[in-house]
């Protein structure tokens, strides 16, 4: 390699004076490559470990946390869940990137031990307005269908929004979850001395080379191409790993094993020998190959797809192997298990590199500046009394349900298979899906939330806001919010201004967690979030899961019958800032983000929850973008089987009817019940001191809403589902 | 009687077809890999859902040349009774123990959804517990499912009844608007001439169970235990 080679390897000038110092002499090219993936922010969080310590890692159920993903003990029974993005792959080469990232995440389920039982996708983009941007939607959408759906894991939840701040850099955050029993787990170790290193699954090529260090780790400049570095998927092939790796666990056999992905070989070999505290001697002729004369340092860093690296027990190699074979996929012995605590990869036989694996994995840690962005005063000032109230709200009402952030997500979800597994009883399109257990009483709820307009005007609170309203989404769906994985993605973190978003979330999710008394399981950083167009508002995506107690008391969002008396939990205050609603009718991304009120949020939630699992309640859905009226409207329309009109005429606030109807004040639930149970939900509000008023009741072919006696809107349901309902088709297809 | 579940690599309703035999209908099952042969002792066999062979050429295009596949038509051959769901149907098209073939949808989207289809021929071993005529809620979840045969196909396959199954409105009503996939005629399911192998595109063993909130597809297995015992 060239004098200064490390430099277009992505390492700074003071890191490869940190590896002479380790290696006490000049690094070899392969060692180099190693260390320039191993140390990237992707692999290693040199820039944002510190931060990521001071988040919770105990709560309400025991955690699993350590592993490439994390988990809760829930009965004897292991739920292992993580969130990962595959933004910048996804930008650069939307249905590649997309499927990839599906694809990793899955593995690090597996990897566990775990069977993955469902997918979620939290998707963000630039407008739908821009045909770029529409272009790398729809390749985001058939990577992860093409992924998924052959890989027969259920897609079943998730988000899109749509703010110009992703152009240029979208946002592809996959979450997976996955169960076992908790005595069949694995860990990502390599133990035992003597033990075979077996590298099984696909063959090794060129593809993905960098894709950690140069891809991920570096925000977009003008002109770069930069495809190579992102990897080709191939489902088929997973769905073989899966069985294969499930069943080869299951033999007793495996003593380690880790999914390569990231830094692949690299980050496997240094990984699991530093998590064994014991070292690895690999031979690279071993490793099963795709492509001629591949040099050791491309083996060292390719990222190809659907490989893992297995410590075998010694002894064991045949019977291991043959499982794998039996798939149609590679295995072969590569190294074995040593104690010198030095990953050593031969060529041949001869050295191309030997470090201790301690310093590849601990890669150093930087404490980076942080400064409160300037424009922020400008961006928090508002005066809610300049902002004229519309003059139509039936027509406001009707724009908002169409804005694509809050439309009808059916053209997405559609495309996935949501029902392989036979386990989902809330389909997509409700507040949280809902996975039965199969063989328990219980079912599992799972959602991913952030307004990250939220994040952008106050990281703080807007973090908060993630956590507690993925937190409603499941009490809603009559699980109790359990753990979470976050996926925090930001810009250049070697900006203050951008660190100083970074720091603010963090302290955000610890507290609303403790608040909460969840822990963070598992989680992913992406920064470099940035390109010439933009950089991305702070987007600390949270993925949540629930427990349901009985799975005959789930609950969903839509009205069931007519009726039915509406209830309102929680409060509604005059706030407009940072809405939806700002942002499409008066273009203004400003003013204070809603308030947040983890105690209020408490008492809402505890009262909602213990009236479904009661079975009082016939519906629930939390009050989010777009405000109560939009709530109201999807109550009525989101089953386009059974559409259910309301009227709803008894809010009297004294407030103004815009910020009423669409502001977007915090930890509010709509609930509707039979008129025999509205004093029992009553007493149970009174008792958790939840805010609880009855503001309508279910029936007829209309949404009618009142503010005090006026009338301000009358919609046929006809007109609200053409709008919602069709709005993201005819964006993208019309 | 034993049901048995063929595994193709990729396949992926292969143990929602095992859980629902077990579990719900309460029968015998075992997994046969696509590489053994023995289907003796077998009462009907299942293909199920899935991506065989990662469906990399065309549907059901490699699946038809594995080892089991001949088991499968010497099965059939001799009356064994044969159910073959989404990639299952694809597989038995290419294998010729249907006829016909299929195409991608219209709307050239995978759909994963719930339709509804209406009960056409009640007279078989799979539907003999169904009404003529009933409408039944069951998902499908596929990319090719666009069935088509030519016009002298299509005229066999109404003159001897072989139409299982057609996309219709919750009513009832077959029209192009309640075909979700483009399917000629709105078939969803046919049989073959002797009655004893049958292709469909609803997943059954999706809706088995109330758990799932529908059980409109569990008596097609139960239709075929029926036909079964009473056979014997």
């Amino acid at each position: 390699m060239k004098p200064g080679a490390y430099r277009s390897l992505g390492l700074s000038d003071q890191e490869y004076r940190h590896i002479l110092k380790i290696l006490k002499r000049k690094p070899s090219d392969t060692e180099l490559a190693m260390f320039s993936v191993e140390w990237s922010e992707h692999c290693g969080y040199p820039r944002s470990r510190k931060w990521l310590k001071i988040l919770p890692k105990t709560g309400k159920y025991k955690t699993l946390i350590g592993e490439d993903a994390g988990g809760i003990i829930v009965d004897g029974l292991a739920i292992i869940f993580k969130m990962e993005s595959h933004n910048h792959p996804s930008q650069v080469e939307p249905k590649q990137g997309a499927a990839t990232g599906v694809g990793g995440i899955i593995r690090d389920i597996f990897t566990a031990g775990a069977r993955p039982i469902a997918l979620l996708d939290s998707l963000r983009f630039g407008p739908l307005t821009q045909t770029y941007n529409k272009y790398i939607f729809r390749g985001v959408i058939e990577g992860i269908q093409f992924y998924g759906n052959c890989v027969g894991v259920p897609t079943v939840g998730g988000e899109i929004y749509f703010d110009k701040s992703y152009t240029g850099n979208c946002l592809v955050n996959a979450m997976c979850i996955g169960i076992a029993k908790q005595t069949e787990l694995v860990r990502a170790r390599a133990v035992g001395l003597g033990n075979s290193i077996m590298y099984v699954g696909s063959s090794t090529g060129r593809d993905g080379i960098g894709g950690c260090s140069i891809l991920a780790s570096h925000e977009f400049k003008e002109g770069e191409e930069k495809r190579p570095t992102v990897q080709i998927g191939d489902p088929f092939t997973e769905k073989c790993l899966i069985e294969a790796t499930l069943e080869a666990i299951n033999t007793g056999y495996v003593a380690g094993i880790k999914d390569m992905g990231a830094a692949g070989l690299t980050c496997c070999t240094s990984e699991m020998a530093s998590a064994g505290n014991s070292g690895m001697d690999v031979e690279l002729q071993a490793v099963p190959r795709r492509e001629e004369n591949m040099e050791p340092w491309e083996l060292m860093m390719s990222e190809s797809q659907e490989r893992m690296l297995v410590c075998v027990k010694k002894g064991k190699e045949e019977q291991v192997k043959k499982i794998f074979l039996k798939w149609g996929l590679c295995a072969s012995v590569i190294g074995k298990v040593t104690n010198d605590k030095s990953v050593t990869i031969r060529d041949n036989g001869k050295i191309v590199a030997r470090i201790k694996a301690h310093s590849l994995t601990r890669a150093p840690v930087y404490d980076m500046p942080y400064k409160k962005p300037a424009h922020l005063k400008e961006a928090t000032k508002f005066a809610l009394k300049n902002i004229p109230e519309p003059k139509d709200y039936n027509k406001a009402l009707l724009k908002l349900l169409a804005v694509p952030s809050i439309a009808n997500k059916a053209w997405v979800y559609e495309q996935y298979d949501h029902m392989v597994q036979v386990n989902t009883i809330v389909l997509p399109g409700s507040d949280a899906a809902v996975l039965r257990l199969k063989g328990t009483d219980k079912a599992i709820a799972a959602t991913t939330d952030c307004n990250s307009r939220y994040c952008f005007l106050d990281p703080y609170k807007g973090a908060q806001i993630a956590i507690a309203e993925a937190a409603r989404n499941l009490v809603c769906s009559g699980a109790r919010p359990a753990a979470v994985t976050d996926c925090l993605n930001f810009g250049n973190p070697e900006k203050p201004e951008s660190f100083w978003y970074f720091k603010n979330c963090i302290e955000g999710i610890r507290d609303a967690c403790k608040s909460f008394n969840v822990a963070v399981v598992s989680g992913n950083v992406s920064l470099y979030n940035e390109s010439p167009q933009s950089s991305i508002n702070p987007t600390p995506t949270i993925g949540m899961i629930g427990i349901v107690n009985h799975v005959d008391r789930v609950c969903t969002q839509n009205f069931k019958q007519s009726g039915d008396m509406v209830i309102l939990l929680g409060r509604s205050k005059e706030e407009l800032g940072a809405s939806e609603y700002l942002a499409e009718a008066h273009n203004m991304i400003k003013g204070s983000v809603p308030h947040i009120d983890l105690k209020l949020e408490q008492a809402v939630q505890k009262a909602a929850l213990e009236a479904i699992e009661k079975g009082l309640v016939n519906s629930a859905h939390d009050c989010s973008e777009g405000g109560l009226a939009v709530a109201l409207a999807e109550c009525c329309i989101s089953n386009k089987n059974k559409i259910i009109g309301a009227n709803i005429d008894n809010l009297d606030y004294n407030i103004r009817s815009d910020a009423l109807f669409f502001g977007e004040s915090q930890s509010r639930i709509i609930i509707s019940c039979d008129k025999a149970s509205v004093e029992k939900i009553r007493k149970i509000a009174l008792k958790f001191k939840a805010p609880f008023r009855v503001i309508g009741k279910t029936g007829g072919q209309v949404l009618r809403i009142l503010n005090g006696a006026k009338e301000l809107i009358c919609l046929p349901l006809e007109d609200l589902y053409e709008e919602w309902g069709g709005s993201l088709k005819r964006k993208i297809e019309g | 009687m034993k049901f048995g579940v063929v595994v193709f690599p990729g396949s992926n309703c292969d143990k929602d077809c095992f859980y629902v035999i077990k579990d719900v209908l309460k029968q015998p099952v075992k997994y046969i890999w696509h590489q053994d042969t023995e289907l003796k002792r077998l009462d009907c066999v299942i293909l199920p859902g899935g991506f065989s062979y990662g469906d990399y050429l065309r549907t059901g295009a490699i699946a038809r040349f594995s080892p089991v596949m001949k088991s499968v038509a010497a099965f059939a051959a001799k009356g064994g009774t044969v159910i073959g769901i989404c990639n299952g149907f694809q597989i038995l098209l290419e294998a010729g123990l249907l006829p016909g073939v299929m195409l991608r949808n219209a709307g050239l989207h995978f759909i994963c959804r719930h339709i509804y289809i209406k009960a056409q021929n009640t007279r078989t071993r799979f539907t003999n517990l169904y009404r003529e005529g009933q409408v039944l809620n069951i998902p499908i979840a596929h990319n090719e499912g666009n069935y088509y045969i030519d016009s002298d196909g299509l005229k066999e396959l109404k003159d001897n009844d072989q139409v299982a199954f057609r996309y219709c409105s919750a009513a009832g009503v077959v029209d192009g608007s309640a075909n979700p996939n483009g399917a000629l005629d709105n078939i969803a399911g046919i049989i073959n001439k002797k009655g004893n192998v049958l292709g469909m595109m609803p997943h059954p063993e999706r809706s088995s169970e109330t758990d799932l909130g529908l059980r409109d597809g569990y008596f097609i297995f139960e239709s075929i235990v029926k036909w079964l015992e009473v056979k014997r």
